[in-house]
């Protein structure tokens, strides 16, 4: 049996920052919830080859899955979504600086 | 303390020149990532999970309390206040961005620090015992071989492309603070027939194939050295494996070709190099001795004091015999209870440069534990630098004891990690917050990395937490009886790993086994663990049915 297919969203690094990057065509944003969601391998082949052409703002584009949560998309893996929050020891990560 | 020469200067200074303008052709589009990344790590700057990482060198750890001030500066200006010592004798600064690191780098070469080599496939910083030159029968300072090592392999232009990194440790006593059979290349300083010289181990490591290192050379005369070292990494750079990255370190050379073997190639490339190969300049090693002669050590005679009883909790644990009586070394735990290990505020490392200047003859050190040593206190000022690390918020008493743990960034930082360090961290520290309750246990190290590459030393750990991830799902192993002295070992896995929520029960589960089987208390875990075996503690974690399988 095949894998299931998650939707999928290209997430980056921003160049300049390092900041985690979610691409919201056709630009890219620092929110999750405003990415662009690709439903289908093909979209998200299309996705990606769209993000990659920003390589002067980013740092290594890749795809991750996601689950869609009250019109949002939310990381399917842990690692991800550690990403959206910044890191559990305390409250410091580039996130804090938005709250 | 070693001073940079001229050429040490000016060399670190046109590096900095020269990532400053690689970084400047980065951005403006002239290298591309793919051509920048190689760049960017040989000056120590890596893309971590939520930001870059910027990997700062202290050789052997050692530091004058100007560089802590410095570290200080730098982590207040141009990240987040604070910075992260780690299991190489290192700091790590979390959050830099791009565009400031080449003022950072100036920053640090202001104080005569880089980040040259903290990364790439090279000859990483050399690290060394931390209680080097302050305790008793060394043949010298390791030191001055660690710096010997560093000058050589800086920049050294055959062995920037080897097959995989390669990390050297140097000590000079028979008990092995620096992990040196856990390294490429481990040496042990000493004397043999009134002849200074080494003990050399090759091929011990960590990462995802932990193996002992072996003696390849039970005693190499001193002016012997850089020839030898040159033949060892001509004969790892030559067969080393560049097929596969994880066969790729020379721990699986020795193994796959045999000890003997390998030997024979070492040795032959030895008495190729000895011809060719120049003696060290006599001025150089001059110059190297003179940056580690002893302190000139105050001789007043130690008074006696009325200790308080918390003055005296600490005195216990972080305060270790110095070779001269009047003095002591004073370990300073960066681990508070539900603390981030190896982080230090801003604030803190400008207070222990205070207090280094103040009390140790302007010197400190960084352990591989993540500590910060304080390594010539006379004892008549060990008061007043037990106050003064209280007003910091350093006086925490737990040296060698079940809160002071070793432990990676694991994935609330790293872009490798599998699964998160400093919570599980944090959870055991609080959970044997009491310090009653942590001597009760006595001595102890758990030792917790979050993936497989084992940053956080977990294969030689008392007790060793491996975290991985499980479909996307963190879970953590545990393995025991793992030990990085000299009586070498490493941990066997007891089975299968737990849940993020079950792994603090699991090692509290293991620490209740060993209080109840222990014969008396002097018996420490590892004694009790190596007196009795995996089953006790398999039985305690897995129940009945599952331990006997």
């Amino acid at each position: 049996m095949p894998p299931k297919f998650y939707p999928k969203i290209a997430t980056s690094n921003h160049l300049l920052e390092g900041d985690v990057i979610y691409f919201s065509r056709p630009n890219w944003t620092r929110s999750m919830s405003q990415a662009t969601v690709a439903e289908t391998k093909e979209d998200a082949d299309q996705l990606l080859i769209e993000a990659s052409q920003y390589s002067s703002e980013t740092v290594d584009v890749v795809l991750i899955d996601v689950e869609i949560s009250t019109g949002a998309p939310r990381p399917v893996q842990f690692r991800e979504e550690l990403r959206t929050k910044g890191p559990s020891n305390y409250f410091h990560g580039k996130q804090a600086e938005h709250v | 303390m070693y001073n940079y020469t001229g050429f040490d200067q000016s060399f670190v200074r046109n590096r900095v020149n020269e990532f400053r303008s690689q970084v400047a052709r980065r951005l403006d589009g002239s290298l591309t990532e793919s051509e920048f990344k190689p760049l960017r790590l040989m000056n120590g700057l890596y893309l971590q999970l939520h930001a870059y990482m910027l990997r700062v060198a202290i050789p052997y750890g050692t530091l004058r309390s100007a560089q802590m001030r410095q570290l200080a500066y730098i982590a207040d200006r141009w990240d987040k206040g604070y910075g992260h010592f780690t299991t190489r004798q290192n700091i790590q600064f979390n959050w830099p961005k791009l565009k400031d690191v080449p003022d950072i780098l100036d920053a640090l070469a202001d104080v005569e620090m880089h980040a040259i080599q903290t990364s790439g496939n090279c000859i990483r910083n050399v690290t060394a015992d931390h209680f080097s030159g302050a305790v008793s029968g060394e043949a010298e300072d390791p030191r001055i071989t660690a710096e010997l090592i560093r000058q050589w392999s800086t920049d050294h232009p055959e062995f920037a492309y080897l097959p995989r990194k390669f990390k050297v440790a140097v000590t000079a006593s028979e008990q092995d603070r620096a992990v040196i059979r856990f390294h490429d290349i481990g040496l042990r300083v000493y004397q043999k027939t009134g002849e200074i010289g080494y003990q050399v181990v090759i091929g011990g490591g960590l990462g995802r194939t932990p193996l002992i290192g072996k003696v390849v050379r039970d005693f190499l005369p001193k002016a012997d050295l850089l020839a030898y070292l040159e033949a060892i990494l001509k004969t790892y750079n030559l067969s080393g494996r560049r097929d596969n990255k994880y066969k790729a370190r020379i721990k699986i050379l020795v193994h796959e070709t045999g000890l003997e073997e390998l030997k024979e190639q070492i040795e032959n490339n030895f008495a190729t190099q000895k011809r060719v190969l120049p003696d060290v300049n006599p001025k150089i090693l001059d110059q190297i001795n003179a940056g580690f002669l002893e302190p000139e050590y105050q001789n007043d005679p130690v008074k006696p004091l009325i200790a308080s009883p918390d003055f005296k909790a600490f005195s216990d644990t972080n305060v270790s015999d110095h070779k001269h009586k009047n003095h002591a070394i004073v370990t300073v735990s960066i681990k508070p209870i539900g603390g981030t290990p190896g982080d230090a505020t801003s604030d803190q490392m400008r207070a222990l440069a205070d207090i280094a200047e103040a009390y140790a003859y302007d010197e400190l050190r960084i352990s591989h534990e993540q500590n910060v040593i304080l390594p010539h206190v006379h004892r008549n000022n060990l008061q007043a630098v037990y106050e003064a690390l209280c007003n910091a918020g350093l006086a925490t008493a737990n040296i060698g004891l079940v809160s002071d743990m070793i432990v990676c960034p694991g994935m609330d930082y790293c872009a490798l990690a599998t699964a998160r360090s400093i919570p599980i961290a944090q959870q055991i520290s609080e959970r044997f917050a009491n310090i009653d309750a942590q001597h009760n246990i006595g001595p102890l190290k758990i030792k917790i990395s979050g993936c497989i590459n084992a940053c956080g030393h977990h294969h030689v750990g008392h007790i060793g937490i491996l975290g991985l991830d499980r479909s996307g799902v963190e879970n953590y192993q545990i393995t025991l009886g793992g030990d990085g002295t000299q009586n070498a070992a490493i941990g066997t896995r007891m089975g299968p790993g737990f849940s993020y929520d079950e792994i603090v029960p699991a090692v509290e589960r293991v620490l209740q086994t060993y209080l109840d089987l222990r014969e008396h208390p002097e018996e420490a875990f590892l004694e009790a663990y190596r007196r009795v075996g995996v089953d006790p503690f398999k039985l305690a974690l897995y129940g009945e049915a599952a331990s006997l399988n």
